[in-house]
């Protein structure tokens, strides 16, 4: 059969099964948006390349399949930038798909000419020009392949305009065979059991829960192994709700802006098992002084990871499904054979007292500012506990990660790694775009809701509700917080306004129902007639208090072991040469 | 104390390969001291030697990371005594007088051929191990040197197998499935 180029793309997308492609037409792509009309693939026609490319990265993490982006040449491409290093650096499988100048004038500055391949080079898994229609599928095939397998991540496939009108004859490959692209899936059994025994003689374990083990699906072998031998669990930022925040061995979020006992818990540990989790610089604080008397154990499926950051004592490289499973079982094992699990009373008490002693505090006055965390809180308590929250970065981000209570994975989807602002409106866009029988709330800041706002614009037409809370603190909160703390209150270039634009009329002005609450007394109100609404997005404007600061912190570059709990604890660094770097 | 090591990566012969391998040198802060790619053996492989000058950082994580490009099939760390290096050098060298006849008595000391000569200079080939190469240079440099241009290093493991039968050497290290992780991608 006799295809062109754009054909093929279509089919091969269908063949993938793709339901649903994020994205903006233009001159080099205007090819492939023809055969798109007679394709099963819905479009999502986004306001910008960047929305798009969050778009299919928020559907790629609810719904843990590939998202799609297509873009046109050019300008189209570059703005997919963002969104594919946000991508790679959160290994989110997703697959760019972009229009490009006609082979003959690649290379010849031709109107709206890039170097995709180029420019994207650094910030995806892989990436590939196709410069024959006969190309087309197999390339498709291959970035699909690549994408979703292994540590995941962003592939982009760019398109000539002359290889999408070109034909060719339609053959749908049977498989990829890669020379170089074999990723590890089994775990050393050696080294699993190995594991097993550094377990079973700890004292004070801690198991250092990363993306990676949503990634693989890994929850319930997660859940097996904690619960069965009894160990403490953290889940970093990437990973909320790979174990339920209820379960009491769940001892929350580590890092910057950490729990407390999580913190404290690995600065004690004398054993660290870190699953799909890469001791990111906001986990660890001061290298050095991260975890000194932890014997370390690493499972990841990408090699790279293990050893990079913390010497480690038991490598494992593998998927975190596999590996989990049967060091789950290797456990089960050796406690039957040993009569019970390995006696921790000391540390799991300690571990409980610093819960009960230390827990994430704010103080809302009835008659006082209204408190971000309260709003959270609030719209915690009335949403149905199975929603899917969305943020951007930033104080929200935080305070979201800190005061929602995940009980299950993917229900939260966030910017870790490379921390785009802006993230959570398109984010939230993908989300219910691919989960449309779940509740999609986006908890953003009013800093990071301005920079992407124009999605609303696709959720009104596009027929796609999600709740936007803006946590509205009229600031760059975070930066502000680090000018009152470091720069010793000289505030700069982080007033944004509470009132510029109007939320309120953003949100009628793009079809959405807008509403407001300034008082604590108007919270609960509002976040009822919210939820109410299920026919058309929301956005909530909650202006909350300025001047509050997001604790737990860690000061960056400093040792886990500074935390600080909270304002009292403050001890100021008024010489911005002594602030800590960033 | 910085040292040099000479790495081994066969790569599929596709476009853009040699931008990712040495723009992931780049990325990664580590400096690349020379540098050569050729085709192999089997048709659709090229094979790029790579002498990088590792400070602080350990080279395995570039390895690592290398290994990590789709377009990277095998790469290889070679031990210096376990390995053949060679280099081609061509060097044109001030001789006039009686400085021409010390050079050509150089040139047969070290074995190596003149390839061009006109009234003022020699034009002189070169191959050998970059020890040899470097002794010569510093020898010919007495003389005046107009031009040079050096090929980089390639290099052979000694013995029977071939690079396709060789595992990498940080494959156990990092805990890997010993027969199934043959340092393929990511």
């Amino acid at each position: 059969m006799k295809v062109t180029g754009a054909q093929a793309l279509f089919k091969s997308l269908e063949g993938e099964g793709v339901d649903i492609v994020f994205g903006i037409p233009g001159g080099a792509i205007l090819p492939a948006y023809d055969p798109l009309l007679d394709s099963s693939v819905r479009h999502v026609l986004c306001r910008h390349e960047q929305g798009a490319g969050h778009a299919a990265e928020g559907y790629a993490w609810a719904t843990g399949k590939v998202g799609v982006a297509m873009a046109t040449s050019g300008p189209g491409g570059c703005n997919l930038v963002t969104a594919l290093a946000d991508a790679k650096m959160d290994s989110v499988p997703m697959v760019a798909i972009t229009g490009q100048v006609p082979t003959p004038v690649v290379g010849n500055d031709a109107f709206q000419e890039a170097d995709i391949t180029g420019i994207t080079m650094p910030v995806t898994k892989h990436n590939m020009l196709v410069t024959d229609p006969g190309e087309v599928a197999e390339a498709i095939r291959e970035a699909f392949h690549i994408a979703r397998t292994g540590r995941p991540g962003p592939v982009l496939v760019d398109l000539p305009k002359d290889v999408l009108v070109n034909e060719t004859t339609w053959k749908w490959p049977d498989g990829v065979t890669l020379a170089g692209y074999k990723p590890t899936t089994k775990g050393n059994v050696r080294q699993i059991a190995e594991a097993a025994k550094l377990i079973m003689k700890a004292k004070r374990p801690v198991l250092y829960v990363g993306g990676g083990v949503i990634k693989a699906d890994a929850s319930k072998e997660l859940y097996k192994l904690a619960t069965s031998g009894q160990l403490p669990v953290v889940t970093t930022l990437m990973a909320r709700g790979a174990f339920p925040d209820s379960h009491e061995l769940c001892l929350g979020m580590p890092g910057m802006h950490g729990n407390y006992t999580a913190v404290t818990a690995m600065q004690k540990a004398d054993l660290l098992v870190a699953l799909g989790a890469r001791f990111d610089d906001r986990v660890t604080g001061k290298l050095d002084a991260f975890a000194p008397d932890a014997t370390v154990i690493h499972v990841d499926i990408d090699p790279a990871e293990i050893g990079k950051n913390r010497v480690v004592e038991v490598p494992i490289v593998g998927d975190c499904k596999d590996v989990i499973g049967k060091l789950a079982h290797e456990i089960d094992k050796r406690q039957d054979e040993a009569g019970g699990v390995p006696d921790r009373t000391a540390w799991l008490g300690q571990l409980e007292a610093w819960k009960q002693e230390f827990p994430y505090a704010y103080d809302q006055q009835p008659d006082g500012p209204l408190k971000p965390q309260f709003c959270i809180e609030r719209l915690r308590d009335a949403a149905d506990e199975d929603a899917i929250v969305v943020s951007g970065v930033g104080q929200h981000q935080m305070w979201a990660s800190q005061f929602w209570h995940f009980e299950k994975p993917r229900r939260w989807i966030n910017s870790g790694g490379l921390g785009t602002m802006g993230f959570a409106v398109p984010a939230a866009l993908g989300a219910a775009a691919g989960m449309p029988d779940k509740r999609v709330i986006a908890i953003d800041g009013d800093g990071c809701f301005q920079m992407t706002a124009q999605e609303l614009a696709t959720s009104t037409t596009e027929n796609i509700p999600f709740i936007t809370a803006i946590i509205n603190n009229a600031y760059l909160g975070m930066v502000r917080q680090w000018q009152e703390l470091f720069y010793d209150e000289r505030y700069s270039q982080v007033h944004l306004t509470y009132d510029t634009p109007d939320y309120v009329k953003l949100a009628e002005a793009y079809g959405c129902v807008g509403l407001r609450a300034e008082h604590p007394d108007e919270v609960d109100a509002v976040i009822e007639k919210a939820l109410s609404i299920t026919d058309r997005s929301v956005v909530i404007d909650f202006r909350v208090d300025s001047r509050e600061m997001c604790f737990p912190m860690v000061p960056a570059g400093a040792s886990n072991d500074e935390i600080i709990t909270g304002p009292e604890g403050l001890k100021r660094a008024n010489d911005p040469a002594e602030a800590p770097i960033a | 104390m910085s040292t040099l090591h000479t790495l081994s990566v066969l790569v599929e012969d596709r476009p853009g390969v040699l931008t990712r391998v040495a723009g992931l040198f780049a990325a990664r802060g580590f400096n690349i001291d020379s540098l050569a790619v050729g085709p192999t053996e089997k048709p659709g492989m090229s094979r790029m030697t790579i002498v990088v000058t590792v400070d602080k950082k350990p080279l395995e994580q570039i390895t690592k990371q290398l290994n990590k490009l789709i377009n990277v099939i095998k790469i290889l760390e070679h031990e210096p005594a376990d390995t053949v290096e060679r280099e081609l050098m061509l060097v044109k060298v001030r001789a006039e007088g009686e400085a021409r006849a010390r050079v050509l008595e150089f040139c047969q000391v070290f074995r190596v051929r003149v390839s061009d000569a006109t009234h003022q200079t020699l034009t002189i080939e070169a191959t050998g191990s970059p020890d040899k190469l470097s002794a010569l240079l510093e020898l010919l440099g007495d003389f005046g040197i107009v031009e040079l241009a050096r090929t980089g290093r390639i290099a052979l493991t000694r013995g029977n197998r071939g690079i396709r039968e060789r595992s990498l050497r940080s494959a156990k290290a990092a805990g890997g499935e010993d027969a199934s992780w043959d340092g393929g991608g990511v």
